[in-house]
């Protein structure tokens, strides 16, 4: 909070405040950024139609000991010492910026850890790097000093599979206690071996708050795993000088429910779909579901009706408006203690979204309403019915995002606590491999929906919401106008549907009962969630059930990112951070 | 009501009975008049002090996972669990009645978890709210997944579904403050995991492997997983 609070502020002015945040950058002063670096970023291999990837095989050349074809990107295996030459080079020469995801996995004969390598400027432009390393002792370079979101990526690989990575800042597990015995992904693992777990008494701020030179006045906080503002089960360990952070450390793994082994051991066909609903669990299950639901299908092949693809993309935008709700509610919650009004606000019209979507689907939360190339049933009965409600829902919205801006953008209190507080550079936010409205906050034109389409959406009119604030303040004014974004998609989607001649519905393209997808393909697909991308990697070995099923969390990626923005700030400051990273541990923990 | 316009008949005339005439009758009410025109009411003092507990618990402030967002919704607009005098939630323990457990265990939060309730004041009691805390539900099959939430802490009432309706959540709250009016609660089922000091575990490999890594002071918790349920 650098603001001196400006209690005599007249009513005039804070209308024209409020108008100003509603429509463009607010007027009030922002800490300037520093000028970009002038990109240094090479396009080599690119051409008109698509990439080339020879040049970028002769880009890294001595280093690369093996071709793969992965369905969404050709691969190189490089040798496990040259990582960070390698990523380097396609970074800095080719344009390769953003680290999406790294998988890892234990085969018979070997390990391996797959980056996924993206562009911040065109997301189909993807390339894997695999590395291997010996099964009898698995370790190999690790990619952090390259790109700053492979740490955790590496940390959750050598807890869950057990790879090592050398010259790692910090390999420690991530998501299973620190005492945990084994490494529960890899081939070997036995389940059923006890385990024990600790519960470390809480270190004594006043014990530790040793008065030396050396030593700083500084005291140790936990917040969480129980605590209100942390949206879960987060511990935030958290070392205050005064009161500023001087360290900051989010400790997860409170939630990590095994989701990839669920799916490793469910079938493609009918089992995996009801556990995407329960990674991002704050009504954005279509969304998540959409996530397998491409990666399978372009994995098996599979042509999705057109039709399907019209309900697909509605249904998703509704669970977008959902979870967007729920996040400003809360925000509201955590940063001026708000139960009565905005939360209660936000809830009222989640109420009226879950209630189309339970029409839609049988289900208020838990919608499992998506299926291999397609939809589970068509619009509910009434059609009219149905779709006057979704108007309505639609025309009631404009003034309720006005009450909202009045409510939460509009009020001083809040831009004293959230314009310039939590700030996260472009270039930051690039290096953690955020996405979603936290990237959009920052002013990084990326969203999968336009850059990589899918479903329905480049038929449609709408916009991707940037703000170049970079603070806590764009964060929350990006999921406000995506909401806007997200209902002019309604409409249309509303429209077609309306039209859509009565014998052409198909909802579901001609699946096979079993799907069994050729032995040895991989696949990494993303789709835009509600807080980002949201990945899938997929290895199949030829049965009906995936080897490998890796999730890309947004939200994993987007907490990394705290302790840049709380690094010198103030706990309450954090606090609006941590709430406008909107983070889900379901899909954090995974 | 105001004062200037007498209510009917029977209720004035309790109200004169037992208070005198010319009291405000805003100290009147629906329930009092229905115990009649006589000033006192014989009970049991326990019943008393059960009727009263059910009618007024303070909910823990408590989320873990997909059934804390029914969960908030039930505390929310249109269903508003605090008509039923139970909607107060308390961001502390220790001042929490009731807990609600809203979402799947897993082996890093069942010690917190364990200390939550062990913070929390008697008499105290526990709704579990989904399949995730009555077996593990659909993550039962997880090699860090606790197995239900009676393999922590007693349970007094389960709600099932995945997630359940607020309505359903509503209908275990109400069932809870039935049986807390009645005295009832229930008897532990299993044997739970505890939270006990590492030294006093049995020797055994693990506890060895582990010697150099854990005081023996520290609390910790021992999963058997293979005699889970």
């Amino acid at each position: 909070m650098h603001h001196e609070f400006r209690w005599t502020l007249s009513l005039a002015i804070a209308r024209s405040l409020r108008l100003s945040t509603a429509h463009s950058p607010p007027e009030v002063s922002r800490m300037s950024l520093e000028e970009p670096e002038p990109s240094t970023h090479g396009d080599v291999g690119v051409t008109e139609d698509g990439l080339d990837y020879a040049a970028l095989e002769a880009l890294i050349g001595d280093s690369v000991i093996g071709r793969e074809s992965h369905v969404n990107a050709d691969g190189f295996v490089v040798r496990p010492d040259d990582v960070q030459a390698v990523l380097g080079t396609l970074k800095s020469e080719a344009g390769f910026d953003f680290c999406s995801c790294v998988t890892a996995q234990e085969y018979q004969d070997r390990y391996e850890s797959i980056y996924h390598l993206k562009k911040y400027d065109d997301p189909t432009q993807e390339v894997s790097i695999v590395v291997p390393s010996p099964r009898d002792d698995p370790h190999n370079q690790t990619a952090t000093p390259v790109h700053q979101t492979a740490a955790w990526h590496e940390r959750e690989a050598y807890d869950l599979v057990g790879i090592e990575y050398d010259e790692h800042p910090d390999l420690r597990r991530i998501l299973l206690p620190e005492t945990w015995q084994g490494h529960p992904l890899s081939r070997d693992y036995n389940q059923d071996k006890p385990q024990i777990v600790t519960l470390r008494e809480h270190a004594n701020p006043l014990q530790e708050d040793a008065r030396s030179a050396s030593d700083p006045d500084t005291m140790f906080v936990n917040i969480g795993p129980h605590h209100p503002a942390t949206h879960g089960v987060l511990h935030v360990k958290t070392t205050l000088d005064g009161e500023q952070i001087a360290d900051i450390e989010p400790d997860i793994g409170y939630l990590h429910r095994c989701e990839e082994q669920m799916c490793q051991q469910s079938t493609y066909r009918h089992q995996i779909m009801p556990y995407p609903d329960r990674w991002d669990y704050v009504s954005a299950g279509i969304l998540n579901e959409w996530a397998y639901a491409r990666a399978a299908e372009d994995l098996a092949d599979i042509e999705v009706p057109e039709y399907a693809q019209v309900i697909r993309t509605m249904s998703a935008e509704l669970c977008r408006i959902a979870a967007h709700a729920l996040a400003m509610g809360t925000f509201a919650l955590d940063v001026f203690g708000d139960f009565t009004a905005v939360f209660q606000y936000a809830f009222r019209d989640r109420e009226v979204v879950q209630n189309i979507l339970e029409d839609l689907t049988g289900q208020r939360l838990m919608f499992n309403y998506m299926r291999l190339g397609g939809v589970a049933w068509d619009l509910p009965e009434p059609r009219e019915e149905f779709f006057e409600k979704v108007r309505d829902f639609l025309d009631e919205l404009p003034h309720k995002l006005e009450e909202y801006h009045d409510l939460v953008t509009g009020n001083e209190i809040f831009q004293m606590r959230c314009v310039d507080t939590g700030v996260l550079s472009p270039e930051k936010a690039k290096e953690y491999g955020c996405t979603g409205p936290v990237a959009r906050g920052s002013g990084v034109d990326y969203d999968l929906r336009r850059d990589d389409p899918y479903g329905y959406y480049d038929e449609l009119d709408w916009s991707v919401i940037t703000e170049d604030g970079c603070d806590n303040f764009s964060r929350v004014l990006v999921r406000l106008r995506e909401i806007e974004e997200s209902a002019r998609i309604i409409e249309q989607c509303t429209d077609l549907l309306e039209e859509w001649p009565e014998d052409d519905r198909e909802i579901q393209a001609n699946v096979p009962r079993t799907l069994r997808p050729d032995p040895d393909k991989e696949i990494y697909r993303a789709v835009e969630g509600a807080k980002g991308e949201l990945g899938i990697y997929i290895r199949s070995d030829g049965t009906d059930k995936p080897a490998r099923f890796k999730i890309r969390s947004p939200c994993f990626s987007n907490l990394h990112s705290l302790a840049e923005m709380s690094q010198g700030e103030y706990v309450p400051d954090m606090i609006a951070s941590l709430g406008s990273l909107d983070i889900v541990l379901g899909e954090v923990d995974r | 009501m105001s004062s200037d316009q007498p209510t009917p008949g029977d209720a004035q005339s309790t109200q004169e009975a037992r208070i005198g005439s010319g009291a405000d009758d805003r100290f009147n009410s629906k329930l009092r008049e229905a115990f009649g025109s006589t000033p006192f009411i014989l009970t049991k003092f326990d019943k008393f002090m059960n009727w009263v507990r059910g009618s007024s618990m303070f909910m823990l402030q408590f989320g873990i996972a997909c059934c804390s967002i029914e969960m908030i919704h039930t505390y929310a607009i249109k269903h508003d669990l605090d008509r039923f005098g139970a909607g107060v939630p308390r961001a502390s323990p220790r001042q929490a009645d009731v807990i609600i457990i809203p979402g799947t265990i897993v082996s890093k939060f069942a010690p917190r978890m364990k200390r939550v309730y062990d913070q929390m004041p008697e008499p105290k009691f526990v709704v579990s709210m989904g399949s995730c805390t009555i077996s593990g539900g659909p993550f039962q099959e997880g090699y860090n997944v606790i197995k239900g939430a009676e393999e922590v802490i007693p349970v007094d009432i389960h709600v099932p579904g995945c997630p359940p309706r607020p309505e359903a959540l509503i209908y275990g709250v109400a069932k809870l403050q039935e049986r807390i009016a009645n005295g009832e609660s229930s008897p532990v089922t299993v044997k739970p995991y505890e939270l006990e000091q590492f030294g006093d575990l049995e020797q055994d490999e693990l506890v060895d492997k582990l010697a150099s890594e854990i005081d023996e002071e520290d609390l910790v918790m021992r999963y058997n997983w293979a005699d889970a349920p």
